[in-house]
C-alpha cells in the first residue's frame, strides 16, 4: 500500500500502536499507516480547510477499501447536502448509505427553540450515534463538529462533562474517531472550544492560507501520541478523486540506488558522462541563461526515454505543449510521436495558476497515476513568482525525494538570470542535483556561442573539457572547442582561427617542398660536379698511363740500341 | 434579544388569554429509561400539566432507549427533552423540568399562573 513509504520502517516496525488506514493519499505515510485505530483524532482548521471532506473520504475509504462502515454525524449539514458536496470528488454516498455501509445523521441544535428547564445530559446524542452504529456496524465514527453544541446549548458546563464521557464512549467500544473543530479562539488553543482537551491521541490540523495571492491547504501532524509521524507542513490538494497530501519527505535518506546508466539522447553528452549517460533515479539540473538551449537538453532526453519505450512526463511552464513540438520539430527532434503512442505527456500550466507546493502536489499526483520513468520539468526557475529560494529549496527536495523512491530520473532546466554569477544563483538547489549541466552564451567577435560543460556529476567520470553547443537540424551536437595557446574559441572565432592554421599549415607545407626542391637541384649541381672531376682524373690517369708506356718503349729502345752498339764495336775486346 | 421575547410574550400572552382553555396541547416527553432525572422530569411535568391543563392536554411520554429512531427524527441531542407540539411554534424544553417558571412562559400559560 501507500503507506510502506520509505522512511517510516523504523517507527512501523517498533509501533505496537494498531492504526486505521485513512486511505487518503499521502497521509498514511506522514502518519506512519493512519489514524490511532479505536481512539478519536481531531481535526482542526478554520473554515474552508477541508475538515469535512477529510472526514468524509476517511469513512468513505474505510467502507469502500477497508471493509470498516462508518457513521457521519453532521452538526452543520444536512444529509443530502453532504451526499451533494462529496459527489465532486467521485463518492456516491447516497449508494453507499443504501448498502448500509454508511449511516448520515444530521444533528439540529436550534438555539432559538430550546428552553433550559433544569438538569439535563446529552444522552440523547449517544443514543443516536449508537443507534447509527449498530445499524451499519461502523467502526469509523466522524463527527463534524460537536462544537455546534456550543453555540446551540447554554450550559457549557454540561457540554463540556458530556463530551468527556462522548470520547470515552467512543473509546469504549474501539470506534476510530474523526472530530472536527473550528480554528480560533483564544491564543495557544487549536480549537474554538479547546476540543484538544479532550481528543488527547492524535490532532491534525488543516490550513488554509493565502500567501503572495496564492493560495495553499495545508496539514500537519500536531501530536500523535505513541507513534512517530512527519511534523511538517505538508501541503495537500482537494482534487477530483479526493484529497491528495503532498508525499512526504522521507525522514531519512535512505532511497535505493541503482548503477543502471541511461543515455541523455545526445551521444556527445554520453561520452562526456562517462561513456554512458545519467544514472537512473539522479536528478539532473540543466541550468542556463535564456536561449541557450535547455528545453532542446531536454527534448533530446525525452526523446530517448521513449525510443526505449518508456514513459516520460514533461511539465513545461513556459510553452503549451503544441508549442514545445513545433519547436522541438525544428531542431529535428520528432516528440509528436511519442504524445501519439502515449509514451510522452506534455503537462502545460501556467507557474502563477497556484503556488510552488500546489504544483508539486499536481505532479506528484500526476506522476503517481502516469508512472514515468522520467520527469522533465522545465522550468523550475518559473515556480516561484518571487524565485524565492528557501521556498523552492525544501519543496524541491520534497519532489525529489518521492521520486527517488520511485526511480524515477528527473531532469530539471533551471533559468539564471544574466548578470548574477551562474553558480552562485543556483547553490540553492543545485546540491539536491546528481548532474548538474551548464550551459552558457557566450558573447564574442560580435556573435553569441554557447558553450556547455558538466559542472558535477556524483558518482561517475565525467569529463570536464567545455564544449561547443550547437543546435542544427539534426538536433544539438556538441563539438570541441578551439583550445590554443592564447584562448579558448568558439563560433566563428574559432573557425576563423581554425582557417588561418590551415592557411598557415599550407604556406609551410609550400615552404618544405620548396626546400626540398632546391636541395635535390643542389645535389644534382653537385652531383655534376662530381662527374666532371671524375672526367679529370680519368683523362690524367690515361695521360700518365700513356706518358708511362711511352717511357718504357723508349728505355727499351735505349737499351737496345746500346746492345746494338757494344756489338759493332766488338773489336773493342 | 430580551426585548423580542417579551415582546412576543406579550403578543402570546393576549393569544393566550383570548383561546384561554380552549387551545389543546400536545407534549411529548423524551426520556432515557428510569434514571433519576428522568422520572423527575416526568413527575414535574405531569403536576404541570395537571395543575395548568387539566383536561385539555395530550402528553406522550416517549423512552428513546427503547425507540432511538424517534431520537433521530425528532432531532433530540439532550435528555430529558419535552417537545411542544401543538400549539404551535414548535418548542423544546431540555431538563428535569424543575425551573416550572421557565416551562410555563414557554407553554403560554404565564397568565393562569399569575
Amino acid at each position: 500500500m501507500k503507506a510502506k513509504a520509505a522512511g517510516f520502517t523504523v517507527g512501523k516496525t517498533n509501533s505496537t500502536l494498531p492504526k486505521s488506514p485513512t486511505g487518503i493519499q499521502g497521509l498514511d505515510e506522514i502518519t506512519g499507516g493512519g489514524l490511532p485505530k479505536g481512539r478519536p483524532t481531531l481535526i482542526a482548521g478554520a473554515a474552508g480547510c477541508g475538515k469535512t471532506l477529510l472526514g468524509m473520504e476517511f469513512l468513505v475509504r474505510g467502507a469502500t477499501e477497508f471493509g470498516e462502515p462508518g457513521v457521519f454525524m453532521a452538526f452543520e449539514e444536512t444529509g443530502k447536502e453532504l451526499v451533494a458536496n462529496v459527489r465532486s470528488l467521485g463518492f456516491d454516498l447516497n449508494k453507499l448509505v443504501a448498502q448500509k455501509k454508511i449511516a448520515l445523521d444530521h444533528v439540529r441544535v436550534e438555539r432559538s427553540e430550546i428552553e433550559e428547564t433544569g438538569e439535563y445530559d446529552l444522552e440523547g446524542l449517544f443514543i443516536r450515534l449508537e443507534h447509527a452504529v449498530k445499524s451499519v456496524g461502523a467502526k469509523r465514527v466522524v463527527l463534524d463538529t460537536v462544537e455546534t453544541l456550543f453555540a446551540g446549548l447554554p450550559n457549557q458546563l454540561i457540554i463540556r462533562a458530556e463530551l468527556r464521557r462522548l470520547f470515552a464512549w467512543l473509546k469504549e467500544r474501539g470506534l476510530t474517531a474523526i472530530i472536527t473543530g473550528e480554528r480560533g479562539g483564544a491564543e495557544g488553543t487549536l480549537t474554538r472550544h479547546g476540543l484538544e482537551e479532550y481528543v488527547a491521541d492524535c490532532v491534525i490540523v488543516l490550513d488554509h492560507r493565502v500567501d503572495e495571492q496564492m493560495s495553499t491547504r495545508r496539514l500537519r501532524v500536531v501530536k500523535y501520541r505513541g507513534s512517530m509521524h512527519g511534523t511538517n507542513e505538508y501541503p495537500f490538494l482537494i482534487g477530483e478523486h479526493g484529497i491528495s497530501v503532498m508525499p512526504v519527505t522521507s525522514m531519512k535518506l535512505d532511497h535505493e540506488v541503482t548503477s543502471q546508466r541511461i543515455s541523455s539522447g545526445i551521444a556527445r553528452l554520453d561520452e562526456m558522462l562517462g561513456g554512458k549517460g545519467f544514472y537512473r533515479g539522479s536528478s539532473v539540473l540543466v541550468s542556463g541563461s535564456p536561449g541557450c538551449g535547455k528545453t532542446s537538453v531536454a527534448a533530446h532526453f525525452a526523446d530517448a526515454t521513449c525510443r526505449r519505450g518508456e514513459r516520460c512526463l514533461m511539465f513545461a511552464y513556459e510553452e503549451s505543449p503544441s508549442q514545445v513540438l513545433r519547436n522541438m520539430r525544428s531542431i529535428g527532434i520528432d516528440l509528436e510521436q511519442w504524445v501519439r503512442k502515449g509514451l510522452l505527456q506534455i503537462h502545460a500550466t501556467r507557474p502563477t495558476l497556484y503556488g510552488l507546493e500546489m504544483h508539486l502536489v499536481t505532479m506528484h499526483d500526476l506522476v503517481v497515476k502516469f508512472r514515468p520513468t522520467v520527469v522533465i520539468v522545465d522550468p523550475i526557475s518559473n515556480l516561484t513568482v518571487r524565485n524565492d529560494e528557501t521556498e523552492l529549496k525544501p519543496t524541491l527536495m520534497r519532489l525529489i525525494d518521492s521520486l527517488k523512491t520511485r526511480h524515477v530520473t528527473a531532469l530539471f532546466t533551471s533559468l539564471t538570470t544574466g548578470g548574477s554569477s551562474l553558480e552562485e544563483s543556483q547553490v540553492g538547489v543545485s546540491s539536491l542535483m546528481d548532474t548538474w549541466l551548464l550551459l552558457r552564451n557566450m558573447e564574442n567577435n560580435g556573435e553569441k556561442t554557447r558553450t556547455f560543460y558538466i559542472l558535477k556529476s556524483r558518482g561517475m567520470a565525467h569529463s570536464n573539457q567545455v564544449r561547443e553547443f550547437v543546435m542544427t537540424g539534426k538536433g544539438v551536437d556538441l563539438l570541441d572547442v578551439y583550445v590554443g595557446a592564447n584562448a579558448v574559441l568558439t563560433g566563428t572565432a574559432r573557425v576563423a582561427q581554425e582557417g588561418r592554421e590551415r592557411a598557415e599549415a599550407a604556406l609551410r607545407q609550400r615552404e618544405h617542398t620548396r626546400k626540398l626542391r632546391q636541395l635535390s637541384r643542389k645535389r644534382k649541381a653537385i652531383e655534376a660536379q662530381i662527374a666532371a672531376l671524375q672526367a679529370d682524373v680519368e683523362a690524367e690517369e690515361d695521360e700518365i698511363k700513356s706518358s708511362v708506356s711511352e717511357d718504357s718503349l723508349q728505355q727499351k729502345a735505349v737499351a737496345a740500341d746500346r746492345r746494338q752498339m757494344t756489338q759493332l764495336r766488338g773489336g773493342a775486346r | 434579544m430580551a426585548k423580542v421575547s417579551t415582546k412576543t410574550g406579550l403578543e402570546a400572552l393576549e393569544e393566550a388569554a383570548a383561546k384561554q382553555g380552549t387551545e389543546r396541547y400536545v407534549l411529548r416527553l423524551y426520556i432515557t429509561g428510569m434514571t433519576p432525572r428522568s422520572t423527575l422530569a416526568v413527575e414535574n411535568i405531569r403536576k404541570i400539566c395537571e395543575e395548568h391543563l387539566q383536561g385539555r392536554y395530550d402528553l406522550e411520554v416517549v423512552d428513546i432507549y427503547k425507540q432511538p429512531t424517534l431520537a433521530e427524527g425528532e432531532q433530540i441531542i439532550a435528555a430529558p427533552t419535552l417537545i411542544r407540539k401543538l400549539p404551535l411554534p414548535l418548542r423544546r424544553f431540555i431538563g428535569d423540568m424543575s425551573n416550572t417558571d421557565r416551562i410555563l412562559l414557554g407553554l403560554d400559560l404565564r397568565t393562569k399562573a399569575k
